[in-house]
């Protein structure tokens, strides 16, 4: 893990040795790392131990889990599927992410009332589910009045939480997960694909463990997120981590410091982090009387609408882009979907641009929030960049921003970076791994090439197939990717495709109702 | 709800014939309309038809709404209050009794309303949820179901 990268739960570094250099035995050996294309006896020659199941899911985050269930319901049993991840639920990564980034349990989500990882069919939809939970109608009031008199209705993160891990157990997935991290996944001559383990110290007498199976998913996640140079090099050059900070880092401290004394900050970023933090900043001002000043930088400063024409006009103003979710709503199954699908090369990735970019929903209380801050004089948005950032006095930071009106000077107690900037795929070793010896290629926006089946395109092993699902398959043939429902459109994909192959049954309306019916009654499968 | 246009045509016509149908079957026979009960599902079943016929043509004027929208979506409440307009227009026909086949004239307003905003009812809330148990693609196909 290189440190200009933040760390995220189960990428605990495993230490990598170079080959054969450790006392342990079954090691990568010069020959497998060179070789593309694997041979039992190659594996056999390593003393490195294979075992054998039909399908494997890399990763062990909501892409696998989501998979993983659309795949026992459409009856595949949970000894043919095996799932390699180092977290020990799938939501502990996207859990510590929403609760630093300022959504706990009891806070909303961006995505919408259909969006249930716990649930393929979406219905009942979280909005229905609360409104019967709480027994009250406001849930369903507001569904039926989205957008318009109302923001689009999201779920509580802890439902998400609690619902997933409801369905967790029902289908269980506990038992397909093997602990470990992988380290490649190659090609099997003969068919298939292995895939290496590094399992925990001590878990097994050899250094790796290979997995041969048919048919491979990956679901990493981020290939890493990392700080941006400027603010890497004012910690690495300080040795100041806690004033400095980005917002996917715990930065508890920094709210904690305002509470003890009045102080500036500065936010950096047009995006939902952004609001989020901001959110937190004033609502600690009104609920503890403080006297936070808020500064907010944005790189890109929108003043309204924009777009091409009047067909794909987005909204927009005091800074921000304004958008519901993070690509307009209709790319999870309307036209937006049907028409990225049949888009090739510059094409797609021009419509990407188009509709991507920062942006962040408009919601009413943030609204509200910021429109008093900027009439009672402490909230001050501005178009501008750091130049230089560089300690100031007691403690404080000494920023300077190049803005559209000329260099500004401020001094400030913290700054809060809420931009994300998401790695290439070949910081990631095992992305890295398939693109060099796998076969695998780049899309029309440099990530992982996938076809509209979300078969990793160019790593066919037949009768074997790799597919790949997440953030690595974001520029592909559906722009959703990287969010529950996306996570599970592929899924459905994969299990389409899996179903043409013999691997699974299919969910026609009968099998479909009946496994619902299963699901309504938390009927263990 | 994320519709294509030729999404949106199919699930108009599969849940108005299949989901509408069922309904208007059960419903007629309660109904205050004259006539025998054959004469009364001729008049049900024909407005049930004008309504699938002009919805259809409704659908291209809500496509071409909906291309304003930047998120290219059609949210919930929409699809429910559409029965505004398109009850409306049936209404009217039914009045100038340009409704091929049945004596519109005759309809009593109370009567239409019932089987046209319960209709509507029944099928909104299927659309809005139940579909997606048994058609578990129809969603993420924008509403196409062949
Ligand atoms: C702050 C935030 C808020 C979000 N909010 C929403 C929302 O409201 N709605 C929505 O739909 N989406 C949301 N998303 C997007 C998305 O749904 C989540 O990021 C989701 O967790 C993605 O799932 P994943 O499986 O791709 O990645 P993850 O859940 O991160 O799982 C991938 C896992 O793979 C593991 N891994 C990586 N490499 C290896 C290896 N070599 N061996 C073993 N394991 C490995 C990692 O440890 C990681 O935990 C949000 C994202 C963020 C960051």
């Amino acid at each position: 893990m290189r440190d200009d990268t933040i760390e995220l739960p189960g990428r605990g570094p495993v230490a990598d040795r170079a080959p054969a250099s450790g006392g342990q035995p079954g090691d990568l050996t010069q020959e497998l790392l060179d070789t593309d294309w694997w041979t039992d006896d190659m594996l056999v020659r390593a003393g490195i131990p294979v075992h054998d199941v039909p399908f494997v899911s890399v990763g062990g985050g909501i892409g696998s889990f989501v998979t993983v269930d659309y795949l026992r319901i459409c009856g595949v049993p949970t000894s043919a599927i095996k799932v390699f991840t180092q977290l020990n639920t799938p939501w502990e990564s996207y859990e510590y992410l929403t609760r630093v980034s300022q959504i706990p349990r009891t806070e909303r989500l961006r995505s919408d009332s259909a969006s249930c990882p716990d649930n393929i069919w979406g219905f009942p939809s979280y909005g229905i589910r609360e409104a019967w939970a709480t027994k009250s109608l406001k849930p369903l009031w507001h569904l039926l009045t989205e957008p318009f008199l109302n923001d689009y209705w999201t779920p509580k993160a802890g439902h998400a939480f609690e619902s997933m891990e409801r369905e967790y157990h029902r289908i269980g997935y506990p038992e397909t997960v093997v602990k470990g991290q992988v380290r490649m996944v190659r090609r099997r001559i003969g068919g298939g694909y292995f895939t290496i383990l590094t399992p925990p110290e001590g878990a097994t007498h050899t250094r790796r463990i290979a997995y041969r199976s048919r048919y491979v998913h990956i679901a990493v996640g981020y290939p890493g997120l990392k700080f941006l140079p400027d603010l890497q090099e004012y910690r690495e050059k300080t040795r100041d981590y806690g004033s400095v900070v980005n917002a996917y880092e715990p930065h508890e401290q920094i709210y904690q410091r305002l509470q003890a004394a009045p102080g500036t900050v500065l936010v950096r970023g047009g995006g939902i982090v952004a609001s989020r933090v901001l959110q937190r900043l004033i609502d600690d001002r009104d609920r503890l009387g403080l006297q936070t000043q808020i500064l907010h930088s944005f790189r890109t400063f929108v003043t309204g609408s924009h777009g091409p024409h009047i067909w794909m006009r987005r909204r927009g103003g005091d800074g921000w882009a304004y958008q519901g979710f993070n690509y307009p709503k209709s790319v999870w199954g309307g036209q937006l979907k049907a028409r990225v699908r049949r888009l090739e090369g510059q094409d797609r990735a021009d419509l990407y641009k188009q509709f991507g970019g920062t942006n962040t929903p408009k919601r009413r209380n943030w609204q509200e929030q910021m429109r008093r801050g900027r009439q009672q004089g402490w909230y001050q948005a501005f178009q501008g960049e750091i130049a230089n950032l560089r300690p100031g006095p007691s403690g404080t930071v000494h920023v300077e921003l190049k803005t559209d009106q000329g260099p500004r000077q401020v001094q400030v107690i913290a700054v809060i970076d809420c931009t994300g900037l998401e790695a290439d795929v070949r910081e990631h070793r095992v992305l890295a791994d398939l693109l060099d010896h796998g076969g695998a290629g780049r899309n029309p926006l440099g990530r992982m090439d996938v076809e509209r089946s979300f078969e990793l395109r160019g790593t066919r092993s037949e009768p074997g197939r790799m597919y790949l699902s997440g953030s690595a398959a974001n520029g592909g043939y559906f722009p959703g990717v990287d969010t529950f429902l996306g996570l599970q459109i592929a899924a459905q994909e994969i299990a389409d495709d899996l179903q043409t192959l013999g691997f699974c049954s299919g969910l026609g309306p009968l099998r479909s109702t009946s496994q619902w019916w299963k699901w309504a009654r938390g009927k263990r499968i | 709800m994320l519709p294509t246009l030729n999404g949106r045509i199919q699930t108009r016509i599969a849940t108005l014939v299949v989901i509408g149908g069922l309904w208007t079957l059960l419903l007629t026979p309660l109904l205050s309309l004259p006539g025998s009960l054959g004469d009364r599902y001729t008049v049900t079943f024909t407005i049930l038809l004008t309504t699938v016929v002009l919805g259809v043509l409704w659908e291209f004027v809500y496509h071409l709404i909906m291309q304003f929208r930047w998120e290219k979506d059609w949210p919930t409440g929409l699809a429910l209050i559409t029965v505004v307009n398109e009850g409306a227009l049936v209404w009217l026909l039914l009045s100038l009794d340009a409704v091929p086949g049945i004596d519109g004239a005759a309809v009593p307003l109370g009567a239409f309303l019932l089987l046209f905003g319960t209709t509507w009812l029944v099928v909104w809330l299927m659309i809005v949820g139940p579909m997606r148990v048994p058609f578990i693609h129809w969603r993420f196909r924008g509403g196409r179901l062949v």
